[in-house]
């Protein structure tokens, strides 16, 4: 049977879509890509649980006396390494797609150029809310009291989403320069690994030797959880979570452009 | 409006000490399937990258439709689809949702991209396995997907690189339907092959491409003329008639006529085929049966032979057995 295709009748070539409408189109494929391949779902939800439960067991008594008081600090540290960690598996997506030509055929398209990559960070953000679900839930049930209530709770969770957001970009340029996605990968862990663990997200920097301190008290990491924790117990935080509002811009206004030069190189 | 769908002069591009393309000059008319033939590393994709906009030549530019594929991309994109030389749908999603996914991208509502979807996985064949991911496909399934999503908007310009490299026959004849079903409803299309079978059949004219640059150019027929003659070889039932008939064929063929190893076998050069057709009626005439006679067409691996001293890849060699 030979096949007949036909013109299409319903769009004219020509019809480019609107900015938006072909961002929510990627953040669609990565949904899409979710539900076929649900593992990559691991690191926003088994993850951060895991994390969670040992943690506050394993160090809780140890490290704060209680595993109930240590919850309350660890919690938002938790939140914000989970988070950290996950932005990188954009940079490993995009290059997938560069190196598999998914990206030639999506740049030979009459759109709006950075959709890519809009739509990409857009379902990341998704996946940064998925986490942020989980850890709030499984803290509730383990015996988290955030003593802002739900405002301070959604004000750190958005300060985390933010902060992530902005993050991305430099995985996106990184995602775009790189030449496999396994040397992505690998630039990732040794990025994020010591940025989420030589941090205040389990210790208190205090009891740390003095080289070691100083790496922890400039690491952006450490602004953000001091003031997630803040927000959340209603501590004032206005320095800390200005410095973080301050690094989110410095890394939008240097990545967002460098990805956009590195998105319409050629290859 | 330019009458060419696709025009380039002296179109160049250097990658490092390698020049990929250098010097091309191409002008394709609308509505052909315009064929551009050549061995590996000829520079054929990098040609239609720049064409395409995906690559920024080094020197000269090109026109599609009139607009220039660097100062006016973005109109070019409108007009144009490419499907490279490797499979670039997203092998973990499904067929239908690769389609439904260009639909959007290229401003359908999802409920019409949904429509279209299911009317081109109908008209490729691909009904049985839209809800499969095209990580299962064979490869001529993930090819036709692949030409799917490049039509999911007829383009006016269709660019296919290699659309049939590794298929197996029967895959590859459905290739070629699709494409001169394409052809039909106007698009036109310019396919690079090292198939020179390919070539012949698809194309109304076709580039001949070795090392960045255009050798030759014209249609088949031309091309062929230009170089190659055809051959027809007889083999008679019996040996003894031998002389008689190669007085015949010299006679009608009008070209020396040259005794074969096997001694009822005899072959001779031919400008013109048509007048193996007489040569046959004449031997009939004179009572001479035939057990075997070939026409062998003048193949465009002769032509790149003579053009380039090489040859292409290995292809059928063709031969119309009477
Ligand atoms: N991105 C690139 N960087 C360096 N060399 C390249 C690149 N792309 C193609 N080339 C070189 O240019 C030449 C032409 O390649 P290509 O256009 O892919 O040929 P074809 O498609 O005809 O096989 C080859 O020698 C190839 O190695
Ligand atoms: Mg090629």
């Amino acid at each position: 049977m030979p096949p007949t295709p036909r013109p299409a009748r319903h769009c004219q070539p020509g019809h480019a879509p609107p900015a938006p409408a072909a961002a929510l189109a990627f953040a669609w494929r990565a949904a899409l890509r979710i539900r076929h391949l649900p593992d990559q779902l691991f690191d926003v939800t088994v993850f951060p649980l895991m994390m969670l439960v040992m943690f506050t067991y394993l160090f809780g008594g140890a490290l704060a006396g209680s595993t109930g008081e240590y919850l309350q600090s660890v919690l938002p540290g938790i939140l914000v390494m989970t988070v950290t960690m996950t932005t990188q598996s954009t940079a490993v997506a995009l290059n997938t797609d560069i190196a598999k030509g998914v990206f030639d055929r999506f740049r030979s398209l009459p759109i709006w150029r950075p959709a890519p990559v809009a739509g990409a960070l857009l379902a990341d953000l998704g996946r940064y809310a998925i986490a942020a679900t989980m850890i709030m839930g499984l803290g509730v049930l383990l015996g988290f009291r955030p003593a802002a209530g739900p405002t301070g709770v959604l004000a750190g969770v958005g300060l985390v989403l933010l902060f992530a957001w902005s993050l991305s970009w430099v995985w996106t340029s990184l995602g775009l320069l790189a030449r496999t996605p396994e040397s992505v990968m690998f630039l990732g862990i040794l990025v994020t690994f010591p940025m989420s663990f030589v941090s205040n997200v389990f210790v208190d920097p205090a009891t740390l030797p003095g080289w070691l301190e100083a790496f922890v008290d400039v690491n952006p990491v450490t602004h953000l959880v001091t003031a997630v924790r803040g927000l959340m117990h209603g501590e004032p935080v206005t320095t800390e979570t200005g410095w973080v509002l301050a690094t989110c811009a410095a890394l939008v206004a240097v990545f967002a452009p460098l990805t956009m030069r590195l998105y319409r190189r050629e290859r | 409006m330019s009458p060419y769908a696709i025009h380039a002069e002296g179109l160049r591009k250097r990658y490092g000490d390698t020049v990929a393309v250098d010097g091309v000059d191409l002008a394709v008319p609308q509505g052909s399937v315009y064929g551009f033939l050549g061995p590996n590393g000829a520079g054929k994709t990098t040609t239609i990258r720049m064409l395409a906009t995906l690559v920024r030549p080094t020197a000269r530019t090109a026109r599609i439709f009139g607009h220039d594929v660097v100062a006016d991309a973005d109109a070019v994109r409108a007009r144009i689809s490419l499907t490279g030389q490797y499979a670039s749908v997203d092998d973990d999603l499904t067929g239908w949702e690769n389609l439904v996914l260009m639909g959007r991208l290229l401003g359908h509502r999802h409920r019409a991209a949904a429509g279209r979807a299911r009317e081109l996985l109908a008209a490729f064949g691909l009904e049985a396995a839209a809800r499969r991911r095209v990580k299962r496909y064979s490869g001529g399934m993930r090819r036709r997907l692949d030409i799917a999503a490049s039509i999911v908007v007829t383009p006016d310009l269709l660019f296919l690189d290699e659309p049939t490299t590794g298929l197996d026959p029967r895959s590859r004849t459905r290739v070629w339907d699709i494409v001169r079903e394409l052809a039909r409803g106007g698009t036109t299309v310019l396919l690079t092959t090292q198939y020179l079978e390919e070539a012949d059949r698809l194309a109304d004219r076709l580039a001949v491409i070795d090392r960045g640059r255009v050798i030759a150019e014209g249609t088949t027929a031309e091309l062929k003329r230009s170089v190659a003659t055809g051959a027809v070889h007889v083999r008679l039932r019996d040996p003894a008639r031998r002389e008689d008939a190669a007085r015949i064929l010299t006679r009608v063929l009008a070209v020396p006529v040259h005794h074969e190893e096997d001694p009822a076998a005899l072959s001779a050069g031919l400008d013109d085929p048509a007048r193996a057709g007489a040569a046959l009626s004449l031997l009939a005439c004179a009572g001479i049966a035939v057990s075997d006679f070939s026409l062998g067409r003048p193949s465009l691996d002769e032509v790149f032979l003579a053009l380039t001293g090489q040859h292409t890849a290995p292809g059928p060699r063709q031969e119309a057995t009477a």
